[in-house]
């Protein structure tokens, strides 16, 4: 790792001599509309210059196409793209000082390794293109396959082309479309380290599309959870993961408990809502909603069980008690699912530090969590009408 | 090339055991493999035996024959008689000149027709398939037609005081009071007309294959549209490139139908096939029509190597 770096900051120095940094991204008001669907309902999106921004949500909830409007790839329906504050909507894709890392890479299979990482710069007229695309191969450790066709490297190498090919041409805004989604778990992570460590070296502003929420919260400075063509929420991954504001973000990114119930008190520094008997409470500073029916949230791993009732105490939400109907070991923790007559199914994740309680299946326990863990959601999951 | 080697690699095949049972029963195996692949390549190979070598040898037998002594009209006597290419290639060199020339020309006004139409049925419509299957049948649909009916009828269709013939003088395309049909343009008209589904079907494939996210790719990577065709689906479609000029040019170069005066030639327009039809039927000098077909071939065969290895496709020969 320690020689890896210091080749590569040989390698950058001679390739990034005349490197232009990134520029900020601004998305205003965009829609896509398709025959048939919307795919972007209505976007407004702001990334600074030199940021890691990634893009996450489900299949189909417009990431990808919000990605390609901003290649060029797409026009959008209306709403305005602009890239370090100049208006590029109405420009063709070659215009734009933007590279993209395709899913499917597309690489050239007609041209060799070494032409594929040229491509870009000899279409700009660039002194040298294939000097500057050896340096760059060797950014990403294929300075040896040069010569090769892509269709003769692994998976792994070929987005490591691709990603060359991109970053070489030091555009403004790379753009990332789940680059990862083919590569095995443990190439995924190296690829994830080098990326991160490479956005840091340019400084090249990153746009990533990503279903992966842990690739996401992992490499992002900031993360967008959209679904269904909207921004759900957007924010720094610790901001997202602690406070999420919507029941789809509290699934989507991690884990979530959920509760359902009506507002029975309400103060200054806290709101309750009572469900079937139990108590909830969330502080007011947590919640996104006061009155009404809301929802209440915590992480599993915030939570604990208890063999015996806990003595109820001010900040602490007592559940239960109820059973233990799934234990699942993953490894670093274990995962406890407990039903709770009138509140339905719980999860708790303990550390598996050894020392964890020692429970069985069918045992009777009691679940606690303190009320500053609690989250109050803007909605109501889905299948929870308001009534 | 294809048959050789399933041919030799058949009985070849197969693993060869330790154990004595395994040897025999692998030995019978292959022997049942070697039997079934016999079988199923004779007609094949009986086939190409009957009515490919044998004219062929027969071909180069009568090419090599010399007049009989008596000279009677058509009667001839086994020889070596390597003359006659001389003779041949020196007495019809300006047909042999003609013939190529035509079929170069034909060759790239088909390249230059059905690009443009097999990348917009293989790349534009394929986002609506009913349209691309209706419009793929409008350049196969010409075939249901008997190719001399088709000829026949432009052979009417431009004839004098035909009115598209008044609209290509109108247009300043043939003189006034001159004539089309007879002319060599006449013919690399009908040459090109003929053979542009043989162009077209190929180019298709390869097109329809093309992976339109290099294209995009492409434009990513500062490449204008233009740059994307020259430098990316271009050399991509090579294949179907050099597959489609070579089974128009080769046909085209043997044609004789085009350029007969019978259809939309004259007697300045002959070409080889013209030639060979003569001296066969009309002047039954059988060693010079033979000499000129063998001379042909071997023109066609090393001009078509030449042009597949400079075109760097050689996987296709």
């Amino acid at each position: 790792m320690e020689r890896r770096h210091q080749w590569r900051g040989i390698a950058l120095a001679s390739s990034v001599a005349a490197s232009s940094s990134g520029a900020a991204l601004e998305l205003k008001n965009i829609r896509k509309e398709f025959p048939g669907f919307t795919a972007i309902e209505d976007l407004d999106l702001k990334i600074n210059a030199g940021e890691f921004f990634a893009l996450l949500g489900p299949s189909g909830c417009g990431k990808t196409t919000t990605l390609r409007i901003v290649a060029g790839l797409e026009t959008p329906t209306s709403g305005r793209v602009f890239l370090g504050g100049e208006d590029i909507t109405d420009t063709k894709p070659h215009q734009r000082a933007v590279n993209t890392v395709f899913q499917s890479y597309a690489l050239f299979p007609h041209m060799t390794v070494l032409d594929n990482v040229a491509f870009g710069l000899r279409q700009r007229k660039i002194d040298e293109p294939l000097k500057k695309a050896q340096d760059a191969l060797a950014l990403v450790e294929l300075g040896h396959l040069a010569d090769r066709r892509p269709q003769q490297l692994s998976g792994g190498q070929q987005q490591r082309v691709a990603l060359a090919r991109a970053i070489v041409n030091r555009p403004s805004l790379l753009l990332l479309d789940e680059p990862l989604g083919a590569l095995d778990l443990k190439l995924r992570r190296q690829m994830q380290i080098e990326l991160k460590a490479i956005q840091i070296e340019v400084g090249l502003t990153f746009l990533h599309v990503t279903h992966d929420q842990e690739e996401a919260m992992d490499m992002a400075d900031t993360v967008a959870v959209m679904n269904k063509g909207r921004i759900e929420q957007m924010g720094a991954p610790e901001a997202l993961y602690d406070r999420p504001k919507t029941a789809f973000v509290s699934k989507f990114l991690g884990q979530s408990n959920l509760f359902v119930g009506d507002v029975v008190e309400s103060n200054s520094n806290a709101v309750s809502i009572n469900l079937n008997g139990n108590k909830i409470t969330v502080p007011v500073a947590r919640a996104e909603k006061t009155s009404g029916k809301i929802a209440i949230g915590v992480r599993p791993e915030k939570a604990q069980f208890h063999e015996s009732a806990p003595a109820a105490e001010a900040g602490i939400n007592i559940l239960g008690p109820g059973e233990i109907i799934d234990i699942r070991f993953t490894g670093v923790s274990n995962q406890y699912l407990i039903d709770i007559p009138n509140i339905g199914e719980v999860t708790v994740f303990a550390q598996n530090v050894g020392k964890s309680p020692v429970v069985e299946l069918g045992a009777k326990v009691w679940v606690s969590f303190k009320v500053e863990h609690a989250f109050g959601l803007a909605d109501l999951p889905v299948g929870t009408e308001e009534d | 090339m294809a048959i050789a080697g399933f041919s030799a690699g058949a009985p070849k095949g197969g693993s060869r055991g330790n154990s004595k049972g395994a040897t025999k029963s692998a030995l019978k195996g292959d022997r049942k493999g070697a039997w079934i692949a016999g079988i199923l390549l004779a007609p094949g190979l009986i086939y190409l035996a009957l009515f490919f070598l044998t004219p062929l040898i027969q071909l180069v037998v009568t090419a090599l024959e010399s007049p009989d002594p008596s000279y009677a009209i058509g009667a001839y006597v086994y020889d070596l008689n390597f003359y006659n290419f001389v003779d041949v290639a020196t007495k019809y060199s300006l047909q042999i000149i003609r013939s190529f020339g035509y079929a170069l020309l034909a060759t790239i006004f088909a390249l230059l027709i059905s690009y443009p139409l097999a990348y917009f049925v293989g790349v534009k419509v394929r986002r609506w398939p009913l349209l691309q299957r209706m419009t793929l049948v409008l350049v196969i649909a010409p075939f249901f037609i008997s190719f001399l009916l088709r000829t026949v009828a432009w052979k009417q269709l431009l004839a004098v005081g035909s009115p598209l013939l008044d609209v290509m003088q109108n247009i300043g395309l043939v003189p006034h009071g001159g004539y089309f049909i007879g002319t060599p343009a006449a013919v690399v008209f009908g040459l090109t007309y003929n053979f542009i589904p043989f162009m077209t079907l190929p180019l298709y494939t390869t097109l329809e294959r093309l992976d339109g996210r290099l294209l995009e790719a492409g434009s990513d990577l500062y490449a204008s549209p233009f740059k994307v065709f020259t430098k990316v689906t271009l050399p991509l479609s090579m294949p179907g490139v050099v597959s489609g000029t070579l089974l128009t040019f080769i046909p085209i170069a043997g044609d004789y139908v085009n350029a007969s005066r019978d259809f939309l030639g004259s007697s300045d327009t002959s070409m080889i096939g013209n030639m060979v039809d003569q001296d066969f039927l009309s002047n039954q000098n059988y060693p010079f029509a033979s000499a000129l077909s063998v001379l042909l071939m071997a023109t066609i065969l090393i001009l078509v190597s030449l042009y597949v290895r400079r075109a760097g496709t050689e996987e296709l020969l």
